[in-house]
């Protein structure tokens, strides 16, 4: 057996463990097998576990462990970082529960503070910049650890919820949608659930970063007065809150 | 274009994990280097590379990986060894090691460190894979004995093959007494037979470790204090080797740093009766 057949069909043996692929490797190798499979599926249970702890806590561990069992099955991983594999976890749980749109929030929610936690550094806008822009001409640059997705669920009440270990609501759908955002300020990574206005506004911000553009749009969902000043409330939050990280 | 050799440093450490940050952030840690795994630290930004920052201004650090998987047959993930070489040239490690097994094939990553068949084709192509990595980090680098838990058919033991592969390649070694100790158990050789069949000058580091009983052979889980076989047969490499880095590495059921730090001083109990005696 050549060195690529034998990896080759050690791949196998971790992915499906069957008798017949057990064979392939001769007599007296049973228990040395058993071992490392033990360690594959372990080491990848624990991925998911520790990557996913709310979700996990709101599906209940029979629930999680099973959809973990079948993610593991059918998705191989390829990347040297387990962190990619965790980044496969949410498609298998939207394909396992399709009409539970709180569960696809939460795991986006647990899987975009993973990432903003280990993301690219940047410095917030500095108050000596914030002085010198020209608002008209100014662009914005939002932090590059900014994600966000749509927002159709309670599902970050359920994540703080769980996070601070306090009595965890039942989900529901939101009476308006918005959006939900997670971003990364110095080493603490945050979450919020904004309104659509501010969600759409923050995405149009992050896709010019031009500050009149987005006077323009919320002028034109909010008319004159109203547009205007939500574009300079929404912008002195986004500063405060590190969302902002200098101007091109 | 590969530089310098690894240096001769035989200072005692122990490996940074998350359990012990503050520990190292906030207290002079009696220490001679850190050890930290490297893909922990391979992202982009955040918290883990202003952490390993910081304590690289206090300890010599050492970059340990569990993912190049040197012994896979279709060579090295460019994108891995980038990453690494980024690293590396942040850190100014004392050393870069990692393992010698395999874990990645036509791009399936089992994320284990898998056994390698001590045959010639394995080694040509582990010293190649080797050849690769030194030339992209410009530096020789160490490779671990693993624990293994299977032993295919081959022409050479695991020390005839680290040995040929050393010599080969110029890398240097890093002796895992306790994974000797499991191997050995687990398929019946002789450990000092080990010891007597690397070559003693080019080991720089040793790691040492707690394992378990599993249902039909010991495992390599570094959730336990080091035993008194290992113990053992630390003394018996250290006789061979004379002073070399050692370092106790726990992964799992962490205790209290002081704990750890209390292993570590057995272990320079040791290095140092070694010492006297040569003394002597």
């Amino acid at each position: 057996m050549t060195l690529a057949d034998l990896q080759q069909n050690f791949r196998s043996w971790l992915i499906t463990g069957t008798d017949e692929v057990a064979t392939r490797f001769g007599a007296g190798t049973s228990a040395g097998l058993s071992v490392y499979q033990n360690n594959y599926r372990t080491q990848l249970m624990g991925c998911l576990e520790q990557s996913f702890p709310q979700v996990r806590g709101w599906m209940g561990e029979e629930a999680f462990r099973a959809a973990a069992i079948s993610h593991i099955d059918d998705h191989p991983p390829h990347s040297w970082t387990l962190d990619v594999y965790a980044q496969t976890f949410p498609a298998t749980l939207a394909a396992l529960y399709p009409d539970n749109p709180d569960l696809h929030e939460l795991v986006w929610i647990e899987q975009a503070l993973s990432d903003a936690f280990v993301g690219p550094d940047a410095e917030p806008l500095s108050a000596d910049a914030l002085a010198a822009i020209d608002w008209d001409t100014a662009r914005l640059t939002v932090a590059p650890t900014l994600a966000s997705r749509p927002a159709t669920t309670n599902a970050e009440q359920i994540w703080t919820a769980l996070q601070e270990g306090k009595p965890v609501p039942e989900g529901a759908m939101l009476a308006e949608p918005g959006g939900l955002i997670v971003w990364r300020r110095a080493f603490g990574a945050y979450l919020r659930q904004v309104d659509g206005i501010e969600y759409e506004a923050l995405i149009e911000l992050g896709r010019n970063g031009s500050f009149a553009a987005l006077c323009t749009l919320l002028v034109d969902r909010l008319g004159e007065e109203p547009g205007v000043a939500r574009a300079a409330d929404l912008l002195a939050q986004w500063l405060t809150h590190g969302l902002i990280v200098g101007n091109g | 274009m590969m530089s310098t050799s690894n240096p001769r440093f035989s200072g005692y450490g122990l490996g940074l994990r998350r359990e012990h940050y503050r520990d190292f952030l906030e207290t002079q840690v009696p220490v001679d280097f850190v050890e930290v795994i490297s893909e922990n630290f391979m992202v982009e930004g955040g918290q883990p590379r202003h952490i390993l920052r910081q304590v690289r201004e206090r300890h010599p650090v050492a970059l340990h990986g569990v993912s190049m998987s040197i012994g896979s047959a279709d060579g090295l993930d460019r994108d891995y060894l980038r990453r690494l070489k980024a690293l590396a040239d942040e850190v100014d490690p004392l050393f870069v090691s990692d393992h010698l097994s395999w874990s990645r094939i036509d791009g399936f990553n089992s994320h284990d460190l898998l056994p390698i068949p001590y045959t010639e084709e394995a080694l040509d192509r582990v010293c190649a894979n080797i050849a690769m990595a030194q030339d992209v980090l410009g530096r020789p680098m160490l490779f671990e004995n693993p624990s293994s838990y299977l032993l295919f058919d081959g022409a050479m033991s695991e020390w005839e093959f680290l040995a040929e592969m050393a010599r080969r390649t110029g890398c240097d070694l890093l002796l895992d007494v306790n994974n000797i100790f499991v191997s050995a158990t687990n398929h019946g050789f002789d450990p000092v037979a080990f010891l007597d069949g690397i070559p003693a000058d080019r080991v720089r580091q040793i790691h040492l470790a707690g394992h378990s009983q599993g249902r039909d052979m010991l495992i390599d889980t570094h959730d336990s204090p080091v035993c008194d076989d290992v113990w053992t047969l630390y003394a018996e490499a250290l006789a061979q080797l004379g002073p070399v880095a050692t370092m106790i590495e726990r992964d799992d059921d962490i205790p209290p740093l002081v704990d750890l730090l209390d292993e570590l001083a057995r272990a320079r109990v040791i290095g140092a009766a070694r010492e006297q005696r040569v003394a002597a």
